[in-house]
């Protein structure tokens, strides 16, 4: 309860920077957290890449099993994203099972990842109707200091670009690699006092009413969208929120990908 | 699922399957205050779509530990019954809904004053009968008008529409067989009379140009629904003073 009060103060002194045109860790309004992309740093994973935005750390996973393909698309390999908010990650996360925040974290990251068409789904079939590869992305937090949409979606499309196709393991041939055809990036900004400020930390997150990623692709195409949070936006913000989107984007791509 | 290459031919001589134009909504039926037990509620039919919601409250927040000392949490719950689907809907909540309940209830949250019940709830529950594409607008508008039916301070109401491309064009309020076969989906919430987005999601592939050109024709279709939203709470209230009065 007692933090309560200080979740307060401290939405006010976000605010009150923000009206003096200054953040709390001193960026510029349009100014990204500095990133890093560690990939392949897990054996046992078939992919894997931790993201470092700022103070932010995410790791993700992606581990290939052979599998049955859904009904409706037999043809088709199978992409299940997964996010885990571990109670290591932040004295807010509680364990036990996916809440609402994990919940939109896993299928905004897939969505971008599906509308893109980043994977070429029926390359990953081995036998129609029988046997085909099951892409597993678990994102797994480990320090929350704001902004985990980006950071894991980033993640995501670190790790699948590396991925090692278990094919000996499982007895079947093909190809070793899976076929990427985009790279999209999420730009997540807030809305604080008419500004918008991009990639919020942990207390612009916390302090903003309004928040939304852009998700784009390599020609500049959006592949989704997600506005959250209790507050409301114009369309002249959110038109501006996606040309800043889709610049920023382009930068992470050339600079991390 | 979306994002393929058309394989159905979803625009035949500048038409719809279903006969609709580009920027056309599907029929629009709302019922207000059908549920007795509810604080509130409201009927709402898109097209297809069949919703039902109800509001409880304000009323005391459980778990208490969940309770916001400043102001009411409001408590959203979008279910879809086991058949109002073509294959049975498994019972209970899955990812999508927890996803959508959260969505929704933020789609409202701007409008409802929530400051004037602190520690309390107001629970707000959209049942989908049957679905047709498009549930989480129509329950949104259900729920929008279901929280006026049962008096809560609201500054507006909130309307919703979805907006997506099929065979490369932008078109409105898109049907399941569009949805399924479609390039994208965009649905978008919106305060009508001050423009305001309060909800805008999106998934499948679109330029910025196409994004921006949805977002005005879901916007202009908001104020439509809008008008719809109001009539029908105008003329409930109008009608029940007048029984008052048979009375």
């Amino acid at each position: 309860m007692g933090l309560e009060i200080v979740d307060d103060i401290r939405e006010d002194y976000v605010y009150d920077l923000v009206k003096s045109g200054k953040r709390e860790d001193g960026r510029g309004f349009r100014e990204y957290r500095q990133i890093s992309v560690e990939r392949d740093l897990i054996k046992r994973a078939e992919g894997s890449a931790r993201v470092k935005v700022g103070d932010t750390d995410v790791l993700v996973g992606v581990k290939l099993e052979l599998g049955e393909p859904f009904p409706d698309t037999p043809d088709k390999g199978v992409l299940i994203t997964n996010a885990e908010l571990v109670p290591l990650a932040s004295p807010g996360f509680e364990s036990g099972p996916p809440n609402e925040n994990s919940i939109q974290l896993a299928r905004v990251v897939d969505r971008g990842i599906r509308g893109s068409e980043t994977t070429d789904l029926e390359k990953l079939c081995i036998e129609e109707g029988e046997k085909v590869w099951i892409v597993f992305i678990d994102i797994h937090i480990l320090d929350d200091n704001g902004n985990l949409m980006d950071a894991a979606a980033l993640g995501a499309i670190a790790s699948l670009l590396n991925i090692r196709i278990p094919n000996e393991k499982y007895g079947v041939t093909g190809e070793n690699t899976l076929p990427i055809r985009d790279t999209p990036v999420a730009v997540t900004m807030v809305k604080i006092e008419g500004n918008i400020l991009v990639d919020p930390n942990f207390d612009e997150e916390n302090a903003a009413t309004s928040k939304l990623t852009v998700i784009s692709n390599a020609d500049g195409t959006l592949s989704g969208m997600q506005k959250s949070g209790s507050g409301g936006l114009k369309e002249e913000e959110i038109a501006e929120m996606v040309e800043i989107g889709i610049e920023k984007a382009g930068e992470i791509r050339e600079s991390y990908l | 699922m979306k994002g393929e290459e058309t394989e159905v031919e979803l625009i035949k001589e500048g038409k719809r399957l279903d006969g609709r134009g580009f920027e056309e909504l599907r029929h629009i039926k709302i019922d207000v205050g059908v549920l007795k037990r509810a604080d509130g509620s409201c009927y709402f039919e898109l097209g297809d779509n069949k919703v039902i919601a109800a509001v409880y409250g304000p009323r005391e927040m459980h778990p208490r530990h969940a309770q916001d000392a400043k102001m009411a949490v409001v408590k959203f719950r979008y279910n879809m019954a086991p058949f109002s689907t073509d294959d049975r809907k498994r019972p209970g909540p899955d990812r999508r809904s927890i996803e959508i309940s959260k969505v929704s209830r933020e789609a409202l949250d701007p409008v409802i004053m929530r400051e004037y019940y602190p520690k309390m709830a107001i629970e707000v529950y959209a049942e989908l009968l049957q679905s047709d594409a498009g549930t989480r607008t129509a329950g949104i508008n259900a729920a929008s008008v279901a929280l006026a039916d049962a008096g809560i301070p609201m500054r507006d109401l909130v309307s919703s529409v979805a907006v997506g491309k099929i065979d490369g064009e932008m078109v409105l309020d898109l049907n399941a067989m569009e949805d399924n076969h479609g390039e994208a989906d965009m649905p978008v919430a919106m305060i009508a009379r001050t423009n305001t987005i309060t909800a805008l999601q999106m998934d499948g592939r679109l330029t910025k140009e196409e994004f921006e050109r949805g977002l005005k024709l879901a916007m202009g279709a908001c104020h439509q629904i809008y008008e719809l939203q109001r009539t029908a709470l105008i003329e409930r209230y109008s009608k029940s003073e007048n029984k008052k009065e048979e009375e």
